[in-house]
């Protein structure tokens, strides 16, 4: 570990550089890390760039929903992905809380919804459409789900209205909740091998994109208020009939107390924005070039310093 | 003949079976009559379940907030967080004090193999040594030290409480009697139910991680400290008090020494426990090989966790053999004037090499830490031979079949049977079941316990859950129990057997977790396969060892009466192994009812999945009330087994 001897040696230099200018806490800023590869690496690239002006930082594993709770109380500085979709309530309920706020907003946009492989079109030709899907639900039939289709859900803690929307738009699918994003990988790559159709929930940015082309199922256009009023949507008695956001936000959020503490720090991190391709770029680092995450960022600032460069002025 | 006399210890206990058949008799009629039957039968009605959930919330933001427990743990946690830099500095360099690490790998690795050798000997010393070597060639040498990091502490932490504990439960009975439920509980409840509490009072990260690390390690700890301080001979007490000791001598030179054994078994289990919660703790912030193994996982990486896998079976199998070899080792005596040195000649050869290598690191890079691109991880090719294997036509024929077959014919059948059985009928049958092993306490208390569990509201799901045990139990004891048996008669079999025992019992479940999911996809199947993994274990174990403690005599009674290698294993050796083997199948159960809700990383639809989403909710209350549910129905099978043991050794005169 003399590496890391020598990163704090270096990062001590510069702060004694820095000097009487900066006001930076030596206190570590604690990033959170969660179980997906492009989270990960994102941590550890902006990781790097905050040591790059001078902070110390240090990683956490959390779970991706507790972590608002945890940001709040000041635990962790700070989460760098938080998708509208999956979560947006948590990260709502923590604002009207207090003590964490909205910094920034990457370029990138978020799509989470159900999804299929593209051998799944040859089964079911109607698609992307929701009602063609609904017609070929037979093909999706399981052992376990009889008659209806399966659709795979993600883990009930990402908070997803699969049952609702079932019930709302009166499908013919079974909703069976993946206890994790691994069991949803173990899936498609075993449908892969006899390109049996399969649907079911995925998100972009995403690594598998690049491992599986596929497309989203087109449900009615989301609108405001569809989770809440049930008037909204094709279905005047229920609500959540209708898509997840196509265009959902990914943003940045901080403890409120990062400013006092580290401005410098918290300066650079109000300029950080990602698009989906570098995204999606990190995350294949990872995924399918099989980089450990903390080389992957590294090798990743490396090919675009005229990117983040200009975030550490 | 003498031999069959004693399976017929039972006739006296007619009595009893005669009640509990009458109860039986009644839910069998109350099964048949359902249609018949007034709603309030078939399930509690919706007015009856009252809001626990809202109520246990209120008592938790009680006691967190208004009674400022928060505050507490806080301060705890912030004295663990300094112990936990203290070990994370040493072990893996992290930045804080004493800004002295980290210790190059070659010194630790030393280290272990001379504790190796001093405790059993060279071929120690090999396992000991050699399980580091290949943690930092393997390239895990990091994430396995922020896992050691954390056990460093958490262990002693959980081997001192429970001294503790049980020391106060050895002195006041009273205490005792309060400490006993309250540890069956928290070995039954499961590990979600933990996860909460300890990440809001304890902090995300390495601290909760530690806590509820140690909260699952202690039980074994208290129940064996008071077994060893009970079992101390009256005649040695009595030694003590003669040559006039205190208070505190008596405990320090008399007890402790005497329940040296039971001590040490139950530093084992902590030590082994401790390593059970590595993955499960990622959850909650615990860095090192099971936030590595998660996030692994996430990308399907099969064979690069695989290597985790087998380094944390090593480092268990280390620990463990290690620790079992202390609890056998008698304390060494010298005789008078042996120099100093040669007193301690293994202490000071383990000195030597941590200091040799401490120096040769600081010019050997190599000896200091191993580089990525110097490391011999082969995960990338133990994953195309995975693949290849998941993939081969022959093998997804075969589970196709399997898959198709369990679920419409025998799980689905099954589930809906159960969930059609009206509530009353079920509560019924539990308390006839206890009914006939332990009268009407037992049979109240069964009863009781699925009546609790009914009146959650939360019936439905914790009959699923039921099934899904009941399921991987019996299918456990159909491959189990035959194995078990084949193994004990055949010397050369039992330890390969056994080593697979302990080997699939430390391999993080989490590994072939995936590989079930893309055999079997994401069902009943896949997770009716990862309970049985889990629950096979402990009863090939317990029927191997059951029946290998049948007494050489009575062997050769049957022998002299010439009965054949047949009658012998289902007139002696099964009946009188059959009180262990219930200890097995009960440990089977148990450890089903923990794997269930760990099932839930596949996908249920049972108590598990409604766990899993009060994390994401921080509702600690229903969180509570979903862990009892659980706990209650493994507690009631605990009971009944464990007393129907109990009553066969009695009957059979064996203990």
């Amino acid at each position: 570990m003399k590496k890391a001897r020598l990163i704090l040696g270096g990062t001590a230099a510069i702060l004694a550089a820095a000097g009487a200018a900066q006001a930076d806490s030596d206190d570590p800023i604690i990033i959170p890390i969660h179980n997906w590869s492009s989270q990960i690496v994102m941590s550890h690239a902006v990781g790097k760039i905050l040591e790059d002006v001078g902070a110390n930082v240090e990683f956490v594993t959390t779970d991706s929903q507790a972590v608002y709770e945890s940001v709040r109380l000041g635990d962790v500085t700070m989460e760098l992905e938080v998708w509208e979709g999956a979560f947006g309530a948590s990260f709502r309920a923590a604002l009207e809380k207090g003590g964490l706020h909205d910094v920034a907003t990457h370029a990138a946009t978020t799509r989470e919804d159900w999804w299929y492989p593209l051998w799944t079109k040859e089964a079911c030709p109607g698609l992307p459409d929701w009602k063609a899907l609904n017609d070929c639900a037979a093909v999706f039939a399981t052992p376990e789900t009889g008659d209806k289709g399966r659709f795979l859900g993600g883990p009930v803690d990402w908070l997803k209205h699969d049952q609702e929307r079932v019930d709302a738009l009166n499908l013919n699918f079974v909703v069976v909740n993946a206890g994790s994003a691994a069991a949803l990988w173990a899936e498609i790559g075993a449908a892969e091998a006899e390109k049996k159709p399969i649907v079911l929930f995925n998100w972009t940015p995403n690594f598998a994109e690049a491992v599986w082309p596929g497309e989203f199922v087109e449900f009615p256009a989301w609108e405001d208020g569809c989770d809440t009023d049930a008037a909204v949507g094709p279905n005047p008695d229920m609500t959540y009939d209708c898509g997840n956001p196509a265009g959902g936000y990914l943003k940045i959020a901080a403890w409120d107390g990062m400013k006092e503490k580290w401005p410098t720090a918290y300066e650079t991190l109000t300029k950080v924005s990602f698009t989906n391709p570098q995204i999606a770029e990190m995350a294949k680092l990872v995924d399918v070039d099989e980089m450990e995450p903390e080389d992957a960022a590294a090798e990743w600032l490396a090919a675009n310093e005229d990117v983040w460069k200009p975030w550490t002025e | 003949m003498a031999v069959t006399d004693l399976t017929s210890g039972q006739v006296r206990r007619f009595a009893r079976p005669h009640t509990a058949a009458v109860l039986l008799a009644l839910a069998a009629l109350l099964a048949l009559a359902k249609p018949a039957l007034p709603e309030f039968l078939t399930r509690v009605p919706g007015w009856a379940v009252l809001p626990y959930d809202v109520w246990m919330q209120g008592l938790f933001d009680f006691i967190k907030d208004d009674l400022g427990l928060i505050h507490v743990t806080r301060t705890i946690s912030a004295g663990l967080e300094w112990l936990l830099d203290i070990t994370a500095n040493l072990l893996y360099g992290k930045n804080r004090w004493p800004y002295l690490g980290p210790i190059p790998w070659t010194a630790v690795a030393a280290v272990a193999a001379v504790t190796g050798y001093a405790l059993k000997g060279w071929r120690m010393a090999l396992l000991a040594g050699g399980t580091f070597v290949w943690v930092a060639l393997v390239g895990q040498w990091e994430i396995a030290m922020q896992t050691m990091s954390v056990i460093a502490v958490a262990a002693p932490v959980a081997a001192l409480a429970g001294l503790l504990l049980g020391l106060a439960a050895w002195k006041f009975p009273r205490f005792e009697r309060a400490l006993m439920p309250l540890l069956a509980v928290f070995q039954t409840l499961p590990f979600f139910t933990y996860l909460l509490p300890a990440v809001i009072f304890f902090k995300v990260g390495p601290t909760a991680g530690c806590v509820a690390t140690v909260v699952y390690a202690v039980p074994p700890m208290v129940l064996m400290t008071a077994l060893g301080l009970k079992k101390v001979s009256s005649e040695v007490v009595e030694a003590g008090h003669m040559s006039g000791s205190t208070r505190w001598q008596m405990l320090r030179h008399v007890y402790i020494p005497s329940a040296r054994t039971e001590l040490l078994v139950g530093v084992n289990q902590v030590i082994m426990l401790s390593l059970a919660m590595v993955v499960l703790t990622a959850f909650i912030g615990m860095p090192g090989l099971g936030a590595k193994l998660l996030s692994l996982m996430n990308s399907l990486k099969l064979g690069r966790s695989f290597e985790i896998g087998v380094t944390i079976v090593l480092i268990a199998v280390t620990l463990d053999r290690c620790s079992k070899a202390w609890v056998v080792k008698q304390p060494e005596h010298f005789e008078r004037g042996t120099p100093w040195w040669r007193r301690n000649q293994v202490l000071l050869i383990g000195i030597a090499a941590f200091l040799g290598f401490l120096i040769v690191a600081q010019f050997v890079q190599v000896a200091d830490h191993i580089k990525r691109d110097q490391d011999f991880s082969i995960g990338a090719e133990i994953d195309g031979v995975i693949r290849a294997i998941l993939s081969n036509k022959a093998i997804t024929g075969i589970t196709e079949w399997l898959r198709w077959f369990l679920i419409t014919w025998v799980l689905i059948p099954f589930r809906n049977g159960l969930l059609w059985l009206p509530t009353a009928s079920v509560v019924l049958a539990a308390a006839a079941a206890g009914h006939f092993v332990g009268g009407r306490r037992s049979a109240l208390l069964a009863g009781a316990f699925f009546g609790i569990v009914a009146l959650t509201g939360w019936w439905d799901r914790s009959i699923i859950t039921l099934y899904a045990v009941i399921s991987a139990v019996v299918l456990a004891a159909l491959i189990g129990l035959p194995l078990g048996i084949l193994a004990a008669r055949r010397k050369k079999w039992a330890e390969p057997i056994l080593l697979v025992c302990d080997t699939a019992q430390t391999f993080p479940s989490f590994v072939y977790l995936i590989p079930a999911i893309m055999l079997f996809g994401v069902n009943d199947v896949s997770v009716v396969f990862a309970i049985f993994i889990f629950a096979t274990v402990p009863l090939m174990r317990y029927t191997i060892e059951g029946i290998r403690a049948v007494p050489e005599e009575l062997l050769e009674a049957a022998d002299m009466s010439g009965a054949t290698r047949r009658q012998k294993l289902l007139k002696v050796q099964l009946p009188l192994a059959l009180p262990t083997m219930a200890v097995g199948f009960n440990q089977a159960i148990m450890f089903a009812f923990f794997m269930v809700i760990i099932a839930a990383f596949i996908g249920t639809q049972d108590l598990g999945q409604e766990l899993q989403k009060t994390l994401a909710g921080n509702q600690l209350g229903k969180n509570f009330v979903l862990g009892m549910c659980v706990a209650l129905m493994a507690l009631s099978f605990d009971h009944i087994i464990m007393r129907w043991s109990a009553n066969r050794r009695r009957a059979l005169g064996v203990f």
